[in-house]
Parts: C-alpha cells; sequence; structure tokens
C-alpha cells in the first residue's frame, strides 16, 4: 500500500469518526445512542490497526484488538444490558432542542479546528491531520456530557469523550506505551462497571435516573436554612 | 463566427433534450416503482400523454385567481428550464454554464419555488396556503444545505462555475476525499426533499393532509397545470445531471465531435437510469415521515454537507 493511500485512508477514518461523533449527539433513542457508541468503537479499532499497518508498530495491534473488544462489543453490550434492566430504553431526553445542540456542535468543531490549525502545520506523522478531528470529537462528547439528562447518556458522552482522547493519542504520537494502554482500557472496563453499580444505586434511591434529582434533596436544605 | 453559432446550437439541443426527456424520466421511475410493488403499472410515455391531454383542455379559473395566480406557471417553468439549461448534460463547454453559475443555478431554482408559493397562497384556498407556507420553511432548511454542499465542491475546483467544476473532477487524481463523499450524501437528501419525493412529500398523492407540493398547484387546471407538472419533471431530471455531472462526470464530452457527443449522450442516460432505479427502490422501500420530522431530516443533511465544508478544511487542505 503506499503512502498517500495510507494516508487517505487515515483521513477517511477521522472524517468517519467525525461523522459518528455528530451523529452520536443527534440521535433521539437509546439503542441508536449505543449502536453509534459500538460504532465509534470498531472506528478506533480500524484507526489503530491502520496506524500499526503503518507504522510497523506491532504494539499497536494489540491496542487495535484490546479498542474493539472492549470499545467495540463489550462496552456497549454492557450498557445495553443495564438499559434494558432499567427501563430507560425509549426516548434521550435533551436539556436543549436538537438544532440548537448541533449549531453548537458545529461551533465547537470550529473552535477546535481553529486551536489545532497552527500545530498541525508544525506536525510530521501519517497521522497529523486527525489531531483537530480527535479535539472537536472530545468537545462534543464533553457536549453530550452536559446536554443530556439520563445518567447513562452521560456515560455514554464520558465514554465517547475516551474514544476521542484514545483517537487523539493515535493521531498526535502514534499511540502510547503498551503498559499506558493496557491500564487505561481496563480503568475504563471498571469505570463502566462502576458506572453501571451507580444506576443502580440512582434508581433505587430516586426512582429515576434522571441527574437533576441528585441535587435536589441539597437545594431544599439550602432552603431550609 | 461557425463554431460558435454550433456551440449554440448545441446548447439548445442539450436544453430541449433535457426538457423532453424529464416527462419521460418521470414515467420511467413511475414504471420502476410500479413494477416493484408487483402492479403492472402505466407505460413509460404516459406522463407525455398526460401533458398533451392537458394542453388541450380548458383553463378553469378561480373567482378570485389574480394575474399572479395566472403568470406563475409560466414564470415557473421557464426559470425551470433556464435552470436545466444551466446544467451542463453532453457537452462540458456549453455556452450558458460557461456564463452562468452554481449560485445562479440555486436562484433560479428559488424563484420558481417563489412563484409556486406565490400562487398557491394567491387563490386564497386552505390548502394553497397550507402548501405555500410548509415549501417556504422546508427551503429556508433545504437550500442553505444544498448550497453548502456545492460549495465543498466549488472549494475543491475553486470556482463556482459548473463547467469549471466538473473539468476539475474530470482532470484530478483519483483520491479518497471524505469531504466529497459527505458532499455528495448531503446532495442525495436534498435532491430527495427538494423533489418532493418519499420520504419528505408523495407524488403520487392528490389529496393528502400532509402533501407539500401539490397542495400548492390544486387549483390549477388545463395548460397551467401541464406547465407546473412538466416543471416539476425537468426539475427531478435537473438534480440527478447536476448530481452525476458534479460528482460523477465521466463520460461527458469534453470535446466538440459527434462521437465523443453520442457517447456522452449514452452516459448520460446510463447514469439516469441508474439514479432513478435507485430512487424508485428508495421511494418502496421508505414510508413517508411525519412533517414535523422533515425539518430534522434537512438539518441532518445541512449537517452533512458542512462536516464536508470542515472535513476539507481540516483533513484536504494540505493534501
Amino acid at each position: 500500500m503506499s503512502a498517500a493511500l495510507l494516508h487517505q485512508l487515515v483521513n477517511g477514518l477521522a472524517a468517519l469518526m467525525l461523522l459518528v461523533s455528530f451523529s452520536l449527539l443527534a440521535q433521539h433513542r437509546m439503542l441508536a445512542v449505543l449502536q453509534w457508541f459500538a460504532a465509534q468503537g470498531v472506528l478506533l479499532a480500524a484507526t489503530a490497526a491502520l496506524v500499526a499497518y503503518g507504522t510497523g508498530d506491532s504494539n499497536l495491534y494489540i491496542s487495535a484488538v484490546l479498542a474493539l473488544a472492549l470499545k467495540g462489543l463489550l462496552l456497549p453490550w454492557l450498557l445495553w444490558r443495564i438499559v434494558r434492566e432499567l427501563h430507560v430504553h425509549r426516548e434521550v431526553e435533551p436539556l436543549m432542542n436538537m438544532a440548537l445542540t448541533m449549531l453548537i456542535a458545529i461551533g465547537l468543531t470550529l473552535f477546535a479546528y481553529y486551536v489545532i490549525e497552527p500545530i498541525e502545520r508544525a506536525a510530521e506523522l501519517l497521522t497529523r491531520d486527525s489531531m483537530a478531528i480527535a479535539l472537536a470529537c472530545v468537545l462534543l462528547g464533553m457536549l453530550m456530557m452536559i446536554t443530556r439528562r439520563k445518567a447513562v447518556t452521560q456515560v455514554v458522552g464520558f465514554l465517547a469523550i475516551e474514544n476521542a482522547l484514545f483517537f487523539a493519542a493515535i493521531g498526535a504520537t502514534n499511540g502510547m506505551p503498551m503498559v499506558v494502554e493496557l491500564g487505561i482500557a481496563f480503568d475504563v472496563l471498571v469505570a463502566a462497571l462502576i458506572f453501571g453499580l451507580f444506576f443502580f444505586q440512582i434508581r433505587s434511591t430516586f426512582d429515576t435516573l434522571e441527574v437533576e434529582a441528585l441535587h435536589k434533596p441539597l437545594v431544599e436544605e439550602e432552603e431550609e436554612r | 463566427m461557425m463554431p460558435a453559432l454550433g456551440h449554440l446550437a448545441l446548447q439548445l439541443l442539450q436544453a430541449v433534450l433535457l426538457v423532453m426527456i424529464a416527462p419521460v424520466a418521470a414515467g420511467f421511475v413511475r414504471k420502476l416503482k410500479a413494477r416493484l410493488q408487483n402492479r403492472q403499472g402505466a407505460p413509460v410515455l404516459q406522463p407525455w400523454r398526460d401533458l398533451l391531454k392537458l394542453f388541450g383542455k380548458e383553463v378553469v379559473l378561480a373567482e378570485h385567481a389574480s394575474w399572479l395566480f395566472r403568470t406563475a406557471p409560466y414564470v415557473v417553468f421557464t426559470a425551470t428550464v433556464m435552470a436545466a439549461t444551466v446544467v451542463p448534460a453532453l457537452w462540458l463547454a456549453t455556452p450558458l454554464s460557461l456564463t452562468a453559475d452554481v449560485i445562479a443555478l440555486v436562484a433560479l431554482l428559488a424563484l420558481a419555488r417563489f412563484f409556486m408559493a406565490l400562487a398557491g397562497m394567491d387563490i386564497g384556498t386552505a390548502f394553497g396556503g397550507m402548501g405555500a407556507s410548509r415549501e417556504m420553511t422546508f427551503s429556508a432548511l433545504a437550500e442553505p444545505a444544498m448550497l453548502v454542499s456545492v460549495l465543498v465542491l466549488s472549494l475543491h475546483a475553486h470556482s463556482t462555475n459548473l463547467t469549471a467544476m466538473i473539468d476539475y473532477t474530470l482532470h484530478v487524481q483519483l483520491a479518497l476525499h471524505p469531504s466529497l463523499a459527505f458532499a455528495l450524501a448531503a446532495m442525495l437528501m436534498i435532491a430527495l426533499a427538494e423533489n418532493g419525493r418519499i420520504p419528505i412529500d408523495n407524488p403520487a398523492t392528490h389529496l393528502e393532509l400532509t402533501m407539500l407540493h401539490e397542495a400548492m398547484i390544486l387549483e390549477y387546471s388545463g395548460r397551467h397545470l401541464a406547465l407546473m407538472e412538466w416543471a416539476a419533471q425537468i426539475k427531478l431530471v435537473l438534480f440527478a445531471t447536476l448530481i452525476v455531472d458534479l460528482f460523477l462526470p465521466w463520460g461527458i464530452a469534453t470535446a466538440f465531435d459527434a462521437t465523443s457527443l453520442a457517447v456522452a449522450f449514452g452516459v448520460w442516460l446510463a447514469k439516469l437510469a441508474v439514479l432513478f432505479v435507485l430512487l424508485s427502490l428508495v421511494e418502496t422501500g421508505m414510508a413517508k415521515m411525519r412533517i414535523f420530522e422533515v425539518p430534522e431530516y434537512l438539518n441532518a443533511a445541512f449537517m452533512l454537507a458542512f462536516l464536508g465544508l470542515m472535513t476539507y478544511y481540516m483533513l484536504e487542505v494540505g493534501v
């Protein structure tokens, strides 16, 4: 495979990554959110494998396999089980309407491009062009976390940020050292398990998964004072 | 002097061809849809017969119809035909497509739409006003999306001129351009919406609460109706030609001689046929969406077009 073609393929995957991040933000249904999240994981694995092929770095193959297994399959499946168990699989309730969210998302993407552009010009790597997209995806994940009511979608937003950071790591440095990557992979897994426990706790205490319910008792106490 | 005359003649021929083929194309799509639904379907030439019959019929005007209602069909038809002449179908460098650019094309289509909406409101019936208001709401969302998706290509070619853009696509080295893929996806979505095809509007219906296009022309009859329907059919072929021009121009004649023009004609027909088969598959496989979901659909198209623009700057500027 020629270097130019490889570069184009990496860019294509980066563009798909941006598309998936936008779609993740635009979904109305829980199942669709998890499916797009899984797609993001698979894309991540594909990017890692491609960069591994391009740079000849065999460690990256391992992280590709890890990404595919954890982020593409295990985490979405785990979240889907929790969602079904808690019966919250119907609508995702955004805090503001979708069109406004998408406009903000566009703004964030422009901002990411504006910030990264001077850095990109200095870089020499195969993946230099995808750094702006990685930052945009991080910001889109954050936007997802702050514009959703339900805890599950917020966690998906969090995991999307993690995906984007992983993508940025591949893009900026051709991957982190193996130890760090393994550590992060298991951290994420453990985090997802703990989030799952939290969901059940929040549900049994407040009888809802809406995050606003969490600070209601506090507000009342303050009013009493 | 002679070559210039020849060019003009070719331009005229191309326009006439496009206008004449439009009803056949509409009939072709109808026939395909009927076959996909296990029906026999009307013959492919049926829209032509309908048009001819309508042209022979008396025009029934409502009591309160003003001059606007009577002139609108002519304005709509002329603007659509003008737009159709701008798009190169057979030969790359037709005189009109050298002078007009994409923005003029979008403006001509907007002019046709504006007069159609005015006519819908002029007559004062509930359906006309409703159709006009819906059409304007949706076009306010669809037009920016269409412009942005075309501008992605203009950025590549450094020109908004259709001939220059096609020329660029013909000569550029083949490569993977995510921005063009996004622009194409957006363009296909917009084309469905702009022509009132199925996920947005049902072209086969004449009385339905959610109709758009038909609601505006409900009061027309005789030759006025014929012109309106013909304009809609031309618009469909125009969009199909625009899509193949911008994204798959290979086969279009660059030289001014008989063989390459004949080849271009065949290739053009084949490409249109493929697009129309895809269209009938989409129309058969999908249900019409709720009218309140349409803005979201158009937003999605706009997002795709915008992603095309962003990925161009992010990924492809330096390449």
